[in-house]
């Protein structure tokens, strides 16, 4: 079946059979590479892409269910002028080893900061009904679908404050 | 993945008729627990209905209470104001569970019917009643921890995962249900689901071609929510034991008690003993402790699950103690 | 030309030394790193060559002889190629370090979950089904599954006795006798192991997630009967590994003779649930320690037997007593270990082998001695180091446990801590501080590279070392930097290809030391040769800013190579020096927890580790391996266990879900000093390895706080709420 969809703000068709998952379409029709695949059930975020604005776990998706859908992946995430701000503090604050959870890591942290933006709440926001303020322990409990064995959370969480802060 | 069909209908009574219409099909929206299953070959369902696109995704006031579409993704509707004003427990519990991106995915109607995370159930290579009817219980005489204790039957002990359903449960939620000839009834979630009993690949009471379309949430009975969740690891776990409360106080006693638990039984938990024995109390420890006796005096624990009945307790303790305070 | 260097001593052979001023031991950024963040670095299973072809690997339902039920009816599913049920398949990974092919056969499963067949198809959805519809059946076989139930293996049976033990511990004024379990654990590693084979009719070219490829060469060349001349195998990004994908792997084997015999390109990965099974754990382990002690807490006894598991014909045993051998000083001795043969997946190394587990125990073991004896934790350890290793009485290459111990101890916040237990409380919560000393033994492996200096005054620093997270390519651009007085910029490196001078791979934390020191090896060739040219004595030479200096000569590189590339061959091999010193790294952890009271949760709050493991070649990359090791000893106290079913052995909770790697909100902020000390007996870098020293003890800090805590002691890890609870209740 066809499905059309935008990624990385490019339109692309594809013709697949209906069990694609939008992580292997990604990965194999696209050859966009980036968008890991770690677990391929929801357990590890590795896959964690943004589509219409929300992270979610491209392998527990199917392609058909996209459809007119707009993604952004990590091969998307860089702008005009080079890195974004969140890839540039991963490398400064060495939030990544191996590398392999890196791009879920940094997509699913590009739509966390917008989340806080917009007022979302998480499980450690004290007060639901207050503004949230993004501490330390809120970008840990935000940040806990994206597994990294490496364990390069320290990194990972100081990358982030320091855009958070910005 | 075996092969199906997809269709994406336009209509909920189009989704109904088609899912009648096939004997061997599911409904599809988020897909976070029916992809895992299908790839697991779990769940082989040969027609996979798409009704994520059916308009069920809006949150409406009815009278005092709520009505929340079926597809309302799990972050959105923690997010409603309406309900952390009014009905916090239901975000709480929903911000306890899964991952940031899962909560996205993963719908109203989605978290209701997930299946068991028993791990026997989710293998294919070992013997499952709820996965073959009559093939075994593999559980029981296996590994057991993330097991009910409440509910259970010599066929099946597996234990209902979900925490938004817990508070639901507390909350006197109710499910609005489409069939195939257009007729749409509601069910408490006590009717709702079914203990397993001798058939425990039978967990609800959907007929083929039943679409849920919605939870009603009455008024809340209470304005002391409490959601309290245990589990193995600080985030991203499933619940060891949960506990849902909602109370409401007069001239320091308890007016009215709900309570709801998770981590315990093959459905979300509710015991109306617990309930009536806390009404018109005054708090105290002694109150809560025979609270979690009365609640657990039915346990049927395992080696591996007997933990649970005192975390259960200690937990139901601390929730009335927060709650009553 | 090559030169090699065998380390026998601390002497060496006039080898130029870093200075301590140049790029080596910066706090530099990865070299990879913008690929990571980018999405550019690709992964094994990345690789998507014309015509490729998709294998799902099917494992085995049960035990004993296997029969492929359907497998006519599999082939002929549309886009289906063929179902491989090949006696050259691999049992289970090979072991590390292995050089050969691991058991092989698909007849008969020795644990389930075995893999016994490949389905190869067009497109992995197809594959999928196909493997979906497979059915196997296994007859089932009376074999145990349980180490309570298996037999130790004689072969495997150590015993190490000094002095007299029974006397010593039945006269002691304090004594001590606990018994200790770990389960069994998995890497678990980000990236499944995947490979994607490639045959020309000749060669073999694999792209796989690898560890060690020299081995890995050596060992898929083995399994398919090939010439290790035909085999090329590629791996310059490795989604982690932490011992998982030391030995070849039985999607490498599988994908490689399926293309062989289809002529197609395959591409063959894991699932997650087969990552779990047919690469190899680390064993659950018992171990009984037993302590004794004069008044003065100063050990006179250590005893310390160890029960591990294996599958049969698996030469791997978890060396449990490796720390225990040499970390603390005690005139009497008794150290037994054995292993029992059992039908759980194969295991292997894991993250620090040996100590990980038995450092961990051990250090829980100190922290109850030093309850019973009222004496500080840290104070005891201090009272009982050694002078030098006891036993073999081998002078130690360096010592700095005391240094650590105490510096850990001031950085932390230590002093003034109540020694009893349950002496904090904020609302339902307990809080309690623990340490414990870290140990690692430290190798030395060999490692072979090519460094060449090109006319444009740039260098290529080549070699198959892999870099799985470690930093190997931005290391080994410092080392050739700071060799050559060259910037770090102006360096290449290339790795992760057996078309190259063959490293030490990764493994044993030697990746960065060993093959590091090749470089260093090549660059000074390099000098030696460009000494040659300027006329002066190498020791004269000072290589700085693109510059050679001997004297009141000094050249741009450019002139001095007019025009023509100079390359360099380092070869290192280990020498006597492995012999005559016990070489080791240092480290102390501490840690504060908090223990809910009512559910018996334990939350991290912070933790400190304090490590010395030779000259630091990157700061940054040293720091994020030591706060991954940290992490996984918060895994291992907290969290991690691998369950196998008591009827057949499988493995029960194999995914992410249910087993628990440690996830953001479960990590503090962990703070890592390290202590760069050059030890002179590890080469001209004087570097040793670090990637493993971070988890040989870090969990007993938290082990040993939650019992400051709450007064509970875990002795059956991991410390899940319900086992906290069991003790608070």
């Amino acid at each position: 079946m066809k499905t059309q969809l935008t990624v990385n703000r490019t339109r692309h068709e594809i013709e697949a059979d209906p069990r694609v998952t939008l992580l292997d379409a990604l990965r194999d029709h696209l050859g966009l590479t980036g968008s890991k695949k770690g677990c391929d059930h929801g357990q590890c975020g590795a896959c964690t892409v943004i589509a219409d604005g929300r992270r979610i776990n491209a392998c527990l998706s199917l392609l058909a269910q996209h459809d007119g859908s707009e993604i952004v992946t990590v091969e998307g995430l860089e702008g005009a002028d080079g890195l974004s701000p969140l890839q540039r503090a991963f490398l400064d604050h060495d939030g990544m080893q191996c590398g392999y959870c890196t791009p879920g890591q940094l997509c699913s942290a590009t739509a966390m900061l917008d989340e806080v933006r917009n007022g979302r709440a998480s499980h450690v926001t004290e007060d639901l009904e207050a503004p949230v303020t993004l501490t330390r322990d809120e970008i840990m409990e935000r940040m806990s679908g994206n597994l990294c064995r490496c364990a390069c959370y320290s990194g990972i969480v100081a990358a982030i404050e320091e855009v958070a802060a910005e | 993945m075996m092969p199906f069909d997809y269709h994406r209908p336009d209509s909920a009574a189009a989704a109904c008729e088609r899912g009648h219409g096939a004997p061997n099909s599911a409904f599809i929206a988020g897909g976070t627990n029916l992809l895992d299953l299908m790839k697991l070959g779990v769940m082989t369902p040969e027609t996979v209905i798409d009704v994520s696109r059916l308009g069920l995704d809006g949150i409406e006031e009815q009278g005092e209470g709520l009505s929340i579409g079926a597809t309302v993704p799990n972050a959105d509707l923690a997010d409603d104001p309406r309900v952390r004003a009014r009905w916090p427990l239901l975000s709480r519990a929903l911000l306890s569970g899964a991952s940031g991106q899962l909560r996205n995915m993963a719908t109203t109607a989605g978290n209701l019917l997930q299946r068991t995370r028993c791990p026997y159930f989710q293998d294919t290579d070992t013997p499952c009643n709820k996965r073959e009817p009559g093939s075994g219980c593999s559980a029981l005489g296996g590994e057991m921890r993330n097991h009910a204790i409440f509910g259970t039957s010599e066929h099946c002990v597996a234990l209902h995962p979900s925490d938004m359903a817990v508070a639901m449960r507390a909350l006197d939620a109710e499910v609005e249900i489409c069939d195939p000839d257009g007729k749409t009834r509601c069910l408490d979630l006590d009717q709702f689901y079914r203990e397993p009993g001798d058939t425990p690949h039978i967990e609800t009471r959907l007929d083929p071609g039943d679409l849920v379309t919605a939870v009603r949430l009455p008024a809340p009975r209470g304005d002391r929510q409490v959601y309290r969740k245990v589990r193995d690891r600080a985030s991203y776990a499933f619940a060891l034991v949960s506990v849902a409360a909602v109370l409401r106080m007069q001239d320091g006693k308890i007016e009215s008690a709900a309570l709801a638990f998770g981590g315990v039984g093959t459905k979300p938990w509710r015991d109306l003993e617990v309930d009536l024995l806390l009404q018109g109390e005054r708090p105290s420890d002694a109150l809560f402790d025979k609270a979690g006796e009365t609640l657990t005096q039915g346990a049927e624990t395992h080696e591996g699950t007997a933990f649970k009945v005192p975390l259960v307790k200690r937990v139901l303790k601390a929730v009335l103690t927060e709650a009553t305070q | 030309m090559t030169l090699e260097h065998q380390i026998d001593g601390p002497e060496d052979e006039g080898f130029a030394r870093p200075d301590g001023n140049g790029p080596l031991g910066a706090d530099l950024e990865r070299r990879d790193g913008a690929a990571k963040v980018c999405g550019a670095a690709r992964y094994a299973a990345e690789h998507h060559p014309d015509g490729m072809l998709h294998g799902v690997l099917v494992r085995a339902p049960g035990l004993g002889p296997v029969r492929l039920v359907n497998a006519d009816e599999i082939t002929a599913i549309p886009g289906v190629r063929r179902v491989f049920h090949d006696a050259r398949m691999i049992r289970n990974a090979a072991q590390g370090g292995a050089g050969k092919a691991p058991v092989q056969g698909v007849k008969a499963a020795a644990y389930v979950g075995q893999p016994v067949a490949l389905v190869v198809a067009e497109d992995f959805a197809t594959a999928c089904e196909a493997a979906n519809r497979l059915r196997v059946e296994a007859d089932g076989a009376d074999l145990p599954v349980h180490p309570k139930a298996g037999e130790p293996d004689p072969d495997k049976t150590k015993d190490k006795t000094t002095g007299d033990f029974d006397t010593a511990f039945s006269e002691a004024a304090v004594t001590l006798d606990v018994t200790y379990t770990t389960p069994a654990m998995v890497s678990a590693a980000m990236e499944p192991h995947a490979a994607v084979a490639e045959w020309d009719g000749e060669r073999l070219t694999l792209h796989g997630a690898l560890q060690m490829l020299r081995d890995n060469k050596a060992e898929l060349a083995d399994c398919l009967g090939l010439a290790e001349d035909k085999v090329r195998v590629l791996s310059p990004f490795i989604g982690g590994g932490f011992g998982s994908k030391l030995g070849i792997s039985a999607d490498c084997v599988a994908a490689a003779l399926a293309a062989m015999e289809l002529g197609c390109p395959v591409r063959v990965v894991q699932s997650r649930r087969q990552v779990f099974e047919v690469n190899t754990r680390r064993t659950e382990t018992s171990q009984r320690i037993r302590l004794a002690a004069d008044r003065d807490g100063r050990l006179t006894a250590i005893g310390h037997s160890a029960r591990v598991s294996n599958l049969p014909d698996e030469s791997f045993s978890e060396p449990v007593l490796q720390g225990t051998a040499f970390t603390y000083a005690a005139p009497n001795r008794l150290l037994h270990s054995e292993l029992v043969r059992i039908h759980r997946p194969a295991a292997g190394s894991v993250r620090a082998p040996g100590e990980a587990v038995g450092v961990t125990t051990f250090e829980a073991a100190m922290d109850e001695l030093a309850n019973e004896a009222g004496i500080d934790p840290v104070e005891l350890r201090l009272r009982n180091l050694p002078e030098v290793e006891p036993g073999s009485g081998r002078p130690f290459s360096s010592h700095r446990l005391a240094e650590c111990l105490t510096e850990g101890r001031d950085r932390f916040g230590w002093d003034g801590r109540s020694p009893e237990p349950r002496q904090r409380r904020e609302g339902e919560w307990w809080i309690g501080t623990g340490m414990a000393a870290a140990v690692r033994v430290n190798m030395v492996s060999d490692a072979e590279a090519r460094v060449t200096l090109t006319p444009d005054g740039r260098a290529l620093v080549e070699s198959d070392m892999t870099d799985i997270g470690t930093g190997s390519y931005t290391i080994f651009g410092q080392i050739a930097a700071e060799a050559l007085g060259l910037s770090p910029d102006d360096i290449d490196v290339v790795l992760g290809d057996t078309d190259l001078p063959p490293g030490s791979g990764s493994g044993g934390s030697v990746g960065a030391a060993s093959t590091g020191t090749a470089v260093w090896l090549a660059c000074e060739e390099i000098r030696r040769a460009i000494a040659g040219r300027m006329e002066c004595a190498p020791g004269n030479l000072t290589m700085a800013e693109g510059h050679a200096t001997c004297g009141n000569d000094r050249r741009v590189l450019q002139d001095v190579l007019s025009g023509q590339p100079l390359k360099g061959h380092g070869k290192l091999a280990p020498g006597a020096a492995m012999k005559k010193v016990r070489q080791a790294t240092w480290g102390a952890v501490f840690a504060e927890v908090a223990v809910s009271d009512v559910t018996g949760e334990t939350r991290v709050r912070r933790m400190q580790g304090t490590f010395a493991a030779g000259r630091i070649l990157n700061q940054r990359t040293a720091r994020s391996q030591a706060q991954g090791g940290m992490a996984w000893g918060l895994g291992l106290a907290l969290t991690e266990a691998l369950v196998h079913d008591r009827r057949d052995g499988h493995a029960v909770n194999r995914d992410l879900a249910e087993y628990h790697v440690p996830v953001n909100a479960d990590v503090p902020h962990l703070d890592v000093r390290l202590l760069d000390e050059p030890d002179d007996w590890a080469g001209p870098l004087g570097a040793k390895g670090i990637g493993e020293l971070g988890i040989c003890g870090s969990g007993s800090a938290i082990l040993n706080a939650i019992h400051h805590a709450c007064g509970v002691r875990i002795r059956d890890l991991p410390a899940t709420p319900d086992r906290v609870l069991a003790g608070l209740a």
